[in-house]
């Protein structure tokens, strides 16, 4: 015989011992589908035939086919199963995991069992052991049906045994294969009129033949999906299902049901329900069609699969929605939830029951797109959305486009029915994703957490780091809400190995030499804080699309999350003053936004670094100072005695020079802070705005877009310097280092050399360092002490690893980049939060600080 | 770095006999961080001055030798100028006869008072020159300090915290050898290697004869061994056997009252119990004071200890002994890693929640997330939050005028911001709010901390 198994099932072989159960699993089945009594007794004991091991031996078998069931694997359990009570705590297993139970039940008469059994060599049961397990197997086989299984097959002879073939069944539900595009509609309830126009503005040609069937056709191959509740309550219930009987016929359109659909169905078959007034409206209309449609009605609705899995597992269409644990599964829980969805128990002032918010707790990655429960505008929350815009009560019908997710709506021509409860209105200015955002989930970002990036695919953050993360987020970030974005590390230039430095142009070019790129752009490195500006074109941008509460005008945060400014004035007046060059320069006009995220640097370093500064900078400079002074005198005096101090002098008087090289070094970058005025800003990227992460722009747009700002505003912000070399032609090159000499030695930190475009691979299809800096001699004196460059020390120096500080720089920004693409997206805050908790993790690694 | 050592004893250039140096050369000794040098810059019978110079590795200091990790973590250090423990080992190494009063040439000279000068170069102080003259004074020196600005560039910055300080007094030389020795890295406050138990053998032998006399013995017992309270109560005790209880800790305004923190948590305790919960969130537990108060009553059944620094629980973790517990208490705290701003199932369906100064550890911004986090998510029966009374702040001599209690304290409130906020929470989540003073109560100001028990309206 060939059986039909469906291809997720848990199958419990039936046999008594000697039946040749694990023959016959070997056969059929992959190894790693079959769970065996014995093996888990011997994995426990180290003996497959000791007794004394079977509880233990059970709760393995148990814990692996959960696991199994949970990830949707098919499971074969290879035990004598002949007992109610063994096959119960696995039935009630499938069930939990809404998979169906098939029982093979391999019924041979008991003297072969015997046979088989005493020919054994590695163990033997006696003889009333067999029988008795026969008994139970024989009195089993009339109530397997009820015990849950969703098929039996009895295999009665050793030839029946033999003949035995199965193949795997796909689920009803498994339509992974159709990829689309589809328009998805949401309850119709009898509005045909409203129908048909939604479904031509789609695009969608609608002809009817002479005896009243429909021809529906897209010219693009697209396919209309049906949310369920056709019927019921509106004015043209019938005309609703024949158009839409007639397009899933045709193949141009899937259905699936809805709860409506369901209880006409009972009535239909005949079974008793409670004819409401919504149903007495279709069973009114039905009875004016003829027998021929009002069977083919119940056939139809009697087809019917709770919901479809498509587009390759990315799509799930259901009436009332579905959990991730019920996507592909087929039960009788799955059906009823995806029918009604699931309620509290509680019933609210309407005396309407208060649904569980599954879509609150929703994760996986799947779209759910779903109905049942009328909203005033359908709203994305996790993946999920709820597109019934309750047309039959006067709202809207309305269309979701796949994969553009557009949604498209034809207005109610009129109130059919008056709703029980008024439409719920949210609370004005947030979404219902941001209401859920307002308190973000530690599950979301606790633990070792894989990241999936476009630009990089999987990123590893370990737990250690992510605590350490976490730990920082907490106590020192300001509101995740506005966290959308952290900059990565930069690594610096390979070491030097010839110059009189550690860092020189020349090693950068010749990084990106190796990578294939062949143009680069070097760009002034400004020496003051790293800051990310958000900055918003009024103050009602931060509530409606950051979901912050108060009003504000946007926010200007560090590297790591905290504000920059711990004084909220300061932040307002500069923010304020950003806004306006910003409106000056038609930024947000032209870009077609209301807030802009700026990558910038803002001087002084002192404004930020004060305390380091003194404590460290000054405070060294200030002890080599008078310590070198006194040497030197010392040594002078010694001299005069006609004493050779040469040596020592000259290695004296040689630290005392560079000391005040290194005195001048940090004084560059500090002056007094009194008001705005003697802050400035450096922008250097227009990161990301209403729907867009500028990565695909290379950098001369974005310092193009910048140079505006300065236009604008050339008092607080400051442009970028920078130089084009190309790394194929030597006398560019040479000007690029030349530029670096001249602005080094002008007192500028250094130079960072950047690929044009924002995102660059090489020729093997690998992501290329999106930076690297080259700083100068004397900045690098304030990193690597005063003393650096003498001979002895350059040398030791020049032993530095930059493997780790490059992994780091280019994981970071994959996770950076990837954070603003899903919140320009309208992803939920935890996706965005997740990768900037993410880059913060791994910059808790231990690098090199002075890299 | 440089120290010098000068005498106007006629003939002064016996001051090369007794450092066993000799005037007229320049010599150079290898030490394990860089090098010494030894000269005289004047060497005349009236006055003769020697030099230690030290010149410190700077890249050796940060990377260490042959993969074994440095002594500092910064190349920017001010290490190779300043007077430091690196200049006790020079003096141990390159004077190390003087240092023990041995002299083969001149017995004689050793245990002789002379007119002796030190002037090091360069002294860290960060509490001024008050604690060099405290330090020296009492040994019998003039103490000379010379300070200077941070940055002459910005005055606004204020002086640096060092000084160049010139020492006289008449004694034997090994004597300001070993004083120079202890006290150099008191000043500086920092040792550059690790302190361990023969440490205290060290500072009990150059301290001989006059340490335990010194009015600063205690601070400068704890400064010498780094703070290792363990070691600085082991040398103490064996400096002046009758003291051995004292505390060394430098006491703060929160030390001041010791119980005051005890007390809080007997009261919270006392509250929990009131209510008879039995499963109890230790929100914010840090190293676990409150932890072993509930351990260790058989009144609380699970308790679960939840802080946001993973440094802490482990601290926590160790001080509870909670992996060699008695099989009686085996399993009944649990320790979490998790923030207070974030929704966190693992806290769900206990009976009560403590936050014993916790909530002015959060900035005011986060506030709301916190408070829907517990009270909203985590929702236990009955929440006991402790938080200063910022008005009690003015009876703490030490706090100047708005400071806060703690450096990270993001906020402290008065009564009635405790209050007004305490109901606000209170109506929002439906919990009922009592408040009540913990710790002495002053007329005007209330007592130095408040607690606030929230307890669910039962629906």
């Amino acid at each position: 015989m060939l059986a039909k198994i469906p291809e997720l099932s848990l199958i419990l072989l039936i046999g008594a011992s000697g039946s040749g159960k694990s023959s016959f699993a070997q056969k059929h089945f992959l190894p790693t589908e079959i769970l065996s009594s014995d093996a888990c007794r011997a994995m426990v004991s180290d003996d497959e035939t000791n007794q004394a091991a079977t509880g233990d031996a059970f709760d393995v078998l148990h814990y692996i086919a959960g696991k199994r069931l949970a990830r949707g694997r098919l499971t074969v359990i290879d035990a004598t199963n002949v007992q109610s009570e063994s096959r119960r705590s696995l039935i009630a297993l499938a069930r939990q995991h809404h998979v169906l139970v098939t029982a093979i039940v391999l019924n041979l008469p008991e003297q072969i069992c015997i046979n088989r059994n005493s020919g054994r060599t590695d163990r033997q049961f006696s003889r009333h052991v067999i029988q008795r397990q026969i008994r139970q197997l024989k009195s089993s086989l009339s109530k397997l049906r009820r015990e849950g299984m969703h098929q039996v097959i009895v295999l009665s002879s050793e030839d029946e045994i033999e003949a035995f073939q199965w193949e795997r069944q796909p689920l009803w539900n498994n339509k992974s294969e159709d990829h689309g595009p589809f328009d998805i509609i949401g309850d119709v309830h009898g509005c045909f009129d409203e129908l048909h126009a939604l479904v031509e503005k789609l695009g969608y040609h609608i002809l009817q033949d002479p005896k009243g069937a429909y021809q529906v056709r897209h010219p693009e191959s697209r396919k209309l999906v049906f949310l369920g509740d056709l019927v019921d309550r509106g004015p043209k219930i019938a005309d609703v299902l024949r158009f839409v009987m007639d397009a899933v016929d045709s193949g141009t359109a899937l259905c699936v049901p809805g709860n409506h659909e369901s209880k006409l169905l009972r009535k239909l078959k005949g079974l008793p329900v409670t004819v409401s007034h919504g149903l007495q409206e279709t069973l009114d209309q039905l009875d004016r069609e003829n027998d021929a449609f009002r069977e083919r009605t119940k056939k139809f609705l009697d087809g019917l699969v709770s919901h479809y899995v498509l587009d390759s597992g990315r799509l799930i269409v259901a009436h009332a929605g579905l959990p991730e644990t019920m996507h592909g599964r087929g039960s009788a829980k799955v059906r009823e939830f995806a029918l009604y969805g699931e309620t509290t128990g509680e019933t609210d002032e309407f005396g309407l029951p208060i649904r569980y918010n599954w879509a609150s707790d929703y994760r996986g990655n799947a779209m759910v797109v779903y109905g049942h429960t009328p909203v005033p505008q359908p709203e994305w929350l996790n993946r999920t959305i709820n597109i019934d815009t309750g047309c039959v009560f006067g709202g809207r019908l309305t269309a979701l486009r796949y994969p553009e997710n557009q949604l498209v709506d034809e207005a109610a021509r009129r109130v059919y029915t008056d709703p029980i409860r008024p439409l719920n209105h949210p609370a004005p200015g947030l979404s219902a994703q941001q209401v859920q955002d307002d308190v973000l989930d530690i599950a979301d970002i606790a633990g070792k957490r894989r990241v999936q990036t476009h630009l990089m695919g999987t990123v590893t953050v370990p737990e250690e780091n992510g605590a350490a993360a976490l730990e920082v987020l907490s106590r020192f970030a300001a509101d995740p809400k506005w966290l959308i974005y952290l900059p990565p590390t930069m690594s610096p230039a390979e070491t030097s190995q010839e110059f009189d430095t550690l860092e020189h142009p020349m090693e950068a070019f010749l990084y990106f030499q190796r990578q294939n790129i062949s143009d680069v752009i070097c760009e002034q490195k400004h020496m003051g804080s790293r800051a990310v500006i958000i900055v918003c074109r009024d103050d009602s941008v931060a509530k409606h699309r950051f979901g912050v509460q108060e009003n504000s005008l946007g926010i200007i945060y560090t590297r790591t999350g905290r504000h920059f400014f711990e004084n909220p004035e300061m932040e307002l007046a500069l923010l304020n003053r950003v806004r306006m060059a910003s409106e000056t320069a038609g930024l947000f006009d032209h870009l077609q936004t209301d807030w802009l995220l700026l990558d910038t640097e803002i001087m002084p370093w002192s404004l930020k670094a004060q305390d380091l500064i003194q404590r460290q900078y000054a405070a060294v400079g200030r002890a080599a100072h008078i310590g070198l002074a006194a040497a030197v005198d010392a040594l002078t005096h010694t001299a005069r005695r006609g004493l050779d101090t040469a040596d020592l002098t000259s290695l004296m008087t040689s630290q005392q020079a560079r000391a005040e090289q290194f005195i001048r070094a940090y004084r560059r970058y500090v002056w007094p802070v009194r008001s705005l005025d003697d802050v400035k800003i450096a922008p250097f990227h227009l990161l990301a705005s209403e729907g867009k992460v500028h990565m695909d722009q290379d950098h001369e747009w974005h310092l193009e877009k910048l140079q505006s700002l300065t236009a604008a505003d050339s008092a607080l912000i400051t442009p970028t310097p920078t130089i084009r070399v190309l790394l194929d032609d030597s006398q560019s090159i040479e000007a690029g280092v030349v530029w670096w000499e001249q602005i080094t030695a002008a007192g500028f930190e250094g130079m960072v050399v950047k690929p044009l475009p924002f995102v660059a691979r090489n020729d093997d299809g690998k992501l290329v360092q999106p930076a690297i800096k080259v700083r100068g001699r004397e900045y690098l004196r304030i990193i690597y002490g005063p003393d650096y460059n003498a001979k002895e020390n350059l040398d030791r120096l020049r032993h530095r690893g930059l493997a780790a500080k490059r992994a780091a720089a280019l994981r970071e920004f994959a996770l950076g980049l990837e954070g603003l693409q899903r919140f320009v997206a309208g992803e939920p805050l935890r996706r965005v939060h997740e990768c900037v908790h993410a880059v913060l993790a791994l910059e808790s690694q231990p690098v090199d600080p002075r890299l | 770095m440089l120290l010098t050592i000068s005498t106007t004893r006629s003939p002064a250039t016996d001051l090369g006999y007794l450092l066993h140096k000799h005037p007229n050369k320049v010599q150079t000794f290898p030490l394990t961080f860089g090098q010494a040098h030894v000269f005289y810059p004047e060497a005349t019978s009236a006055r003769c001055t020697a030099a230690l110079l030290l010149s410190v590795d700077p890249v050796g200091l940060v990377r260490g030798k042959a993969g074994s990790e440095g002594l500092v973590d910064q190349y920017v250090n001010d290490r190779p100028y300043t007077a430091s423990s690196f200049l006790s080992v020079a003096i141990a190494q390159v004077f190390g006869t003087a240092l023990a009063g041995h002299c083969k040439a001149r017995p004689e000279l050793v245990e002789q008072h002379l007119p002796l000068e030190a002037t090091i170069a360069v002294v860290p102080s960060q509490d001024g020159t008050d604690l060099i003259r405290r330090l020296f004074e009492p040994l019998g020196y003039t103490v000379n300090a010379t300070s200077y600005p941070l940055d002459e560039q910005f005055p606004e910055w204020g002086e640096s915290p060092y000084y160049t300080v010139r020492l006289n007094a008449t004694l034997p030389l090994h004597q300001l050898l070993n004083h120079l020795y202890v006290l150099i890295p008191v000043l500086d406050n920092d040792k550059h290697y690790y302190v361990g138990d023969d440490e205290v053998a060290k500072l009990l032998r150059h301290g001989e004869g006059w340490l335990e006399f010194h009015p600063e013995r205690q601070l400068i017992t704890t400064r010498y061994l780094k703070h290792h309270r363990g070691l600085a109560t082991l040398a103490i005790s064996r400096l002046v056997p009758e003291n051995a209880n004292d505390d060394p800790a430098s006491p703060t305004s929160e030390n001041q009252a010791p119980s005051l923190h005890e007390q809080r948590l007997l009261k919270v305790v006392e509250e929990l119990k009131k209510h008879e919960s039995r499963r109890v969130l230790d929100l914010g537990c840090g190293e676990g004071r409150l932890l072993r108060l509930l351990l260790k009553d058989p009144a609380f059944k699970e308790v679960i200890g939840f802080d946001i620094s993973t440094a802490a629980l482990t601290r926590a973790q160790e001080r509870l002994h909670l992996d060699h517990l008695p099989s009686h208490l085996e399993g009944k705290v649990t320790l979490l890693h998790g923030s207070l701003t974030y929704r966190d199932r693992r806290l769900e369906g206990f009976d009560a929640a403590a936050l014993v100064e916790v909530i002015e550890h959060l900035d005011l911004s986060r506030l709301p997330s916190f408070e829907r986090a517990v009270f909203e998510f985590a929702h236990p029966k009955v929440v006991v939050v402790t938080t200063p009374n910022a008005e009690y702040n003015r009876l703490y001599p030490s706090l100047t005028e708005g400071a806060m209690r703690h450096r990270d304290h993001r906020f402290e409130w008065t009564r009635q911001q405790f209050t007004d906020w305490a109901h606000k929470v209170g109506s929002r989540f439906g919990y009922a709010v009592r408040i009540e003073g913990l710790g002495p109560e002053d007329e005007a100001v209330g007592s130095p901390s408040q607690m606030g028990v929230f307890t669910q309206y039962v629906s």
